[in-house]
Order: structure tokens, then C-alpha cells, then sequence
């Protein structure tokens, strides 16, 4: 493969995406669970399942499960390693941080302090037709935590 | 055969790059790209004599007219219709599809009825049917499909009954490529009394189809997968059927006196195309049929049939690809969907796009399918006159470098929680 579309891909497909496609982190599932959500694109089959037991009014342990894309998958597992120790209130402000980081919004820096994998979703926006693989695992929590869920 | 090189010359978007290489089009199933005469055909509508059509006196509409029924005339040649009036102006299939389902079907599907399609419609000749069932107690059967992605031999006959009233078949499934028999189909369907619709999409625009041959009561298809433009597509209807049905959308054009109450209709196929009709879209694809009948469909199809037969070779050559539909192909069209366990379609479509390989991913508007074939979707790659072995060799190198990265990787130990 010649080399500018192996360097535009490897922006995409970047070692910290790679890497939590490959070893999701978090993924065995919680029971019992005082949040769960389930959340799924129709359009391409990918999947997430969410568990979280609070303790303390924090996350105590979180379970993400996820099918489909490697986007899909990374971003579930970097969202279920960012979820540890978070309040529901923290949870929710991290899920808005990441779709308006997806939105090309920059204003919410502070949100990614201490989770630096996040970061790495952000070249997926200079993919736009995945940018909803990316998503689909923190609309799926913001969905579950403001209690619009069916 | 084609003479290929000469045909790539005539389709300006095939010299173009994307992300620095050269366009490898294979995504034909969703749409064709369009030869320069089409294209050419619109300009010269809107810059020489764009006017209304049926209407005016004056000279730009009068020749308007002329070569908007001259394209209803070439298209109907096309398809072997015994007279142009038969061929109504739809959007693209899916309205044409609508058109029988809101008219012919919504008056005369009756309650214990049965519609009959198979387990490889595209959405299109699926969910307008659904409603028709629903809305007027009648039943939808759905004939299986083999592993291979075929009919079920075994089982096709059973589900055309005296109880059949419709059977709403495609020719050429869009998700696998397979060609079903829908002349004898539509053989033992009329046996039974019942009409049958072809789905022609993924047909008209590959092989020669001929209506009178097929004997089929309506076959509907697309003109932008057929080299035309988008926004218009055609639904024959069998003239003595089309007599007998009720228009669809009602307003201007359709109409023949009109009082304050009541109204009469047109004659056909005005009847069936209320207000100004997409005039220039229906000229280009007039334009269109021009194109195709000049290389000879006969021609069109020897060309993808041998192209499709290489590509199937090669791509069995990569172990780790699944791949769908018949392998013989002289019951498969050029549309070749394969699936990695590993590698979601979406990643490898991402992966092809940056090497200037364009092929479509998901579930093709085949749902139902793909839960049959036990998958959520698949890549497809899509053949048309103008692909060569060479851009075969292309995808099936990428698609192999593709697999090797996204599944070589090494693996890192899980950082703690």
C-alpha cells in the first residue's frame, strides 16, 4: 500500500484504537447492575451493552460488551475504561464532552484530564461516515443516564 | 464482447482520483456512473428547448414533447413492451413498486389472499407489500432460500397456490447476485390466476429483458443503474392490466375534463403521471437505453458473466473471505458480496476507500436476508460494463492487505483497570 493512504488510515486506526479493538477492556458483564443500557445501529449491526454497580454514588465496576466495527469496539472499551470511579453525573458530562468533541467542538478539555485515550477518537471525525460507530457507545449511556431509553 | 477501453473513455468520472489514486468504481448495484451522451443529453435539454411537455403550443415545447415520448418509445424497445403507453414514468423502482401496490394490489388483494415474494427482496419489494397484507387481510409468504443463496427448489412450488395472488419477485437479488428463474415462475403463478411483478433493478440495466418473453404483469427498475441519471425510473404494466387500474397520484396531467366535483382520466400512461413529469431525466435516460442498446445487452452481459467468473476465482483464492450467492455463473449477475468473521464490512469498505476502491457495505436493504444468512451485513463489490481484470486484481490485492491489518496485529497485554 503506498504510503499516504497507510499514514491517513493509521490516523484512524491508531495504536490506542487498535489496541482496545483487539483487548477491550472491561468487558466481562456486571451483575447485579444499578445502570444498564443496551444499544444498537440496526444499519450495520454493531452493538454495546452497558452495566454499571455504584457504590458510594460511583462507579464501582462497569461492563461493556460490544459487537461490530473496530470503531465501535474501541470506543465501547475506551468508554468502559473511562467510566471506572465516575459518578452518573461525571458520566453524563464525559458523554457530552465526546459526541461535542465529535461535533469538531474544543471547548471541553478538562472533561479529557486523566483519560487520554479519549483523544483518540477524534480522528474519527475526519472520518464522517464513522463518526456513529464511534458514538454509539456513549449515546447508548447518555440515552440510559437522562432516562430517555424505551 | 465490449470493447472496454473504448467504453472507459466515454465515462468522464472514471480519469478522476480519490485520495490520490485512480477511481476503482465497484459499487454499480447502487448506482452507474453515466457515459458523456447522457450527461450531454441533460445540457442539451436545458440549454436548447427546456419547456413543459402535453401543453404548449409553442415550438420548445412541442420538442420537448417529441423527445420525452421518443425516450418512453426507446425505453419501451428496450424491454420489448408491445406498446410504449405501457411503460409508465416512476421515480426509480421503489415508486414504481408503490404504484402497483397503492392501485392494482390495494383493489384487488382480497382478504385470505396470499402475496408471495422470497427471502431476497431488497426493502423495496418487501415493505410495500407488508402493508398491502396488513391493510387488506391478506397473507405474505416468503419462499426460503438455499445455503448456496438460491430459490429452495424443493420448496418454490408449495408456496405458489390457488390462494396466490400476486407474487412480487427481483430477477437478480442485489445482496447475492443470484439470477431466479422468473420465467417459469411467473408461468406457474398465471397457472394459478395470480399477476407477478419483477424487480428489474438489478436486471434491466445487465441482460436482455424482454417482457413479452417473460410474460410477466409489471416489471419495475431504475434508470440510475442503468446509466441514466437519478429520479427516474419506469413501471411496465401489461396493457390489458393497466387498463383496468385506478391512478395512483391525481392533479394536473391526469386528468382529461374536470368540474367542481368530479373529474375523468387521461389516457394511458398519462393517466399514471399526475403533474410535470422529470422531462430531462426521462431524455437522458432515453439517452441511456441509446448507450446500452449500441453495445447490445447480449454483449453487456457476456462481458460481466466472464468478468464476474474471474472475480469469483480470484476472490476465493483469499481463505479467510466468505463469500454468498451461486458460483455458477449462469445463474449469477456481477454483484459479489463477501464477509471476514473477523473484520466488520465497514472497516474493510474504510480500508478500500483509501485505496480509491469504492464498493458499499451494510445490509444492501436486505435485512430479512441477512438474518437468514445468519450475518448483519456484508461488503459488496459490483460489476458494470466498464470494470476490468485488472481493477479485479486491484480489489482482491487491497482487500488482502486490508485483512492483514486489521487481524496481524500484535497484541498488548490489558493495561490494569
Amino acid at each position: 500500500m503506498a504510503q499516504s493512504a497507510q499514514t491517513d488510515l493509521d490516523d484512524l486506526y491508531g495504536d490506542v484504537i487498535l489496541d482496545h479493538c483487539r483487548n477491550p477492556r472491561n468487558s466481562n458483564p456486571v451483575e447485579p447492575a444499578d445502570l444498564r443500557a443496551d444499544g444498537v445501529n440496526p444499519f450495520c449491526g454493531d452493538e454495546v451493552h452497558l452495566q454499571v454497580a455504584l457504590k458510594n454514588g460511583r462507579a464501582a465496576r462497569v461492563g461493556v460488551q460490544s459487537v461490530g466495527c473496530s470503531i465501535n469496539r474501541a470506543s465501547a472499551s475506551i468508554m468502559a475504561e473511562a467510566l471506572e470511579d465516575k459518578t452518573p453525573a461525571h458520566m453524563s458530562a464525559l458523554a457530552q464532552a465526546v459526541r461535542a468533541m465529535m461535533d469538531g467542538k474544543s471547548s471541553t478539555d478538562w472533561v479529557f484530564q486523566g483519560h487520554a485515550d479519549l483523544r483518540a477518537l477524534e480522528q474519527v471525525r475526519e472520518f464522517p461516515v464513522r463518526i456513529k460507530c464511534a458514538l454509539l457507545p456513549w449515546t447508548t449511556l447518555e440515552d440510559e443516564l437522562t432516562g430517555r431509553q424505551d | 464482447m465490449l470493447d472496454v477501453k473504448a467504453i472507459r473513455k466515454n465515462f468522464p468520472i472514471l480519469d478522476r482520483k480519490v485520495y490520490g489514486k485512480p477511481l476503482v468504481y465497484l459499487d454499480n448495484a447502487a448506482t452507474s456512473q453515466k457515459p458523456h451522451s447522457v450527461i450531454q443529453s441533460l445540457v442539451d435539454y436545458y440549454e436548447g428547448y427546456n419547456a413543459n411537455v402535453h401543453r404548449g403550443v409553442h415550438a420548445l415545447s412541442m420538442e420537448a414533447t417529441d423527445k420525452y415520448e421518443e425516450a418512453r418509445h426507446k425505453v419501451a424497445r428496450f424491454i420489448g413492451a408491445p406498446k410504449p403507453e405501457s411503460v409508465i414514468w416512476t421515480r426509480n423502482t421503489s415508486e414504481a413498486i408503490n404504484l402497483v401496490a397503492y392501485t392494482w394490489a390495494a383493489a384487488n388483494i382480497k382478504a385470505g389472499d396470499e402475496i408471495v415474494v422470497s427471502q431476497m427482496e431488497h426493502h423495496s419489494n418487501l415493505v410495500p407489500w407488508q402493508k398491502v397484507a396488513r391493510d387488506n387481510g391478506a397473507t405474505l409468504q416468503v419462499i426460503p432460500i438455499t445455503k448456496e443463496g438460491v430459490l429452495d427448489p424443493s420448496q418454490t412450488d408449495s408456496f405458489i397456490t390457488r390462494k396466490t395472488k400476486l407474487l412480487a419477485i427481483n430477477q437478480v437479488s442485489n445482496s447475492l447476485g443470484t439470477i431466479n428463474p422468473v420465467k417459469s415462475l411467473t408461468k406457474k403463478a398465471h397457472a394459478f390466476g395470480a399477476k407477478v411483478l419483477i424487480d428489474g433493478a438489478q436486471s434491466v440495466p445487465h441482460m436482455p429483458v424482454d417482457v413479452k418473453d417473460l410474460d410477466c404483469d409489471f416489471l419495475a427498475f431504475s434508470g440510475h443503474k442503468m446509466l441514466g441519471p437519478t429520479g427516474i425510473g419506469a413501471l411496465y404494466v401489461k396493457p390489458d392490466v393497466l387498463e383496468k387500474m385506478e391512478p395512483f397520484l391525481r392533479g394536473g396531467e391526469m386528468v382529461l375534463e374536470v368540474w367542481n366535483d368530479r373529474a375523468t382520466w387521461n389516457g394511458l400512461p398519462m393517466r399514471f403521471e399526475a403533474g410535470t413529469p422529470n422531462i430531462a431525466d426521462a431524455i437522458a435516460l432515453g439517452a441511456a437505453v441509446d448507450y446500452l442498446t449500441a453495445l447490445g445487452m447480449d454483449n453487456v452481459r457476456e462481458h460481466e458473466k466472464q468478468l464476474t467468473q474471474y472475480a469469483l476465482s480470484q476472490l476465493k483464492q483469499i481463505e479467510e473471505l466468505d463469500l454468498f450467492g451461486p458460483m455458477d455463473v449462469s445463474q449469477r449477475g456481477g454483484i459479489l458480496p463477501f464477509h471476514n468473521s473477523e473484520v466488520h464490512p465497514h472497516d474493510l469498505g474504510t480500508y478500500l476507500d483509501r485505496e480509491g476502491i469504492a464498493i458499499r457495505t451494510g445490509h444492501h436493504c436486505t435485512m430479512p436476508l441477512m438474518r437468514a444468512m445468519g450475518i448483519v451485513a456484508t461488503a459488496r463489490a459490483s460489476l458494470y460494463i466498464y470494470n476490468t481484470e485488472e481493477e479485479v486484481d486491484k480489489l482482491v490485492a487491497v482487500l488482502k492487505d486490508a485483512l492483514r491489518y486489521f487481524t496481524d496485529g500484535t497484541k498488548r497485554a490489558n493495561r490494569p483497570g
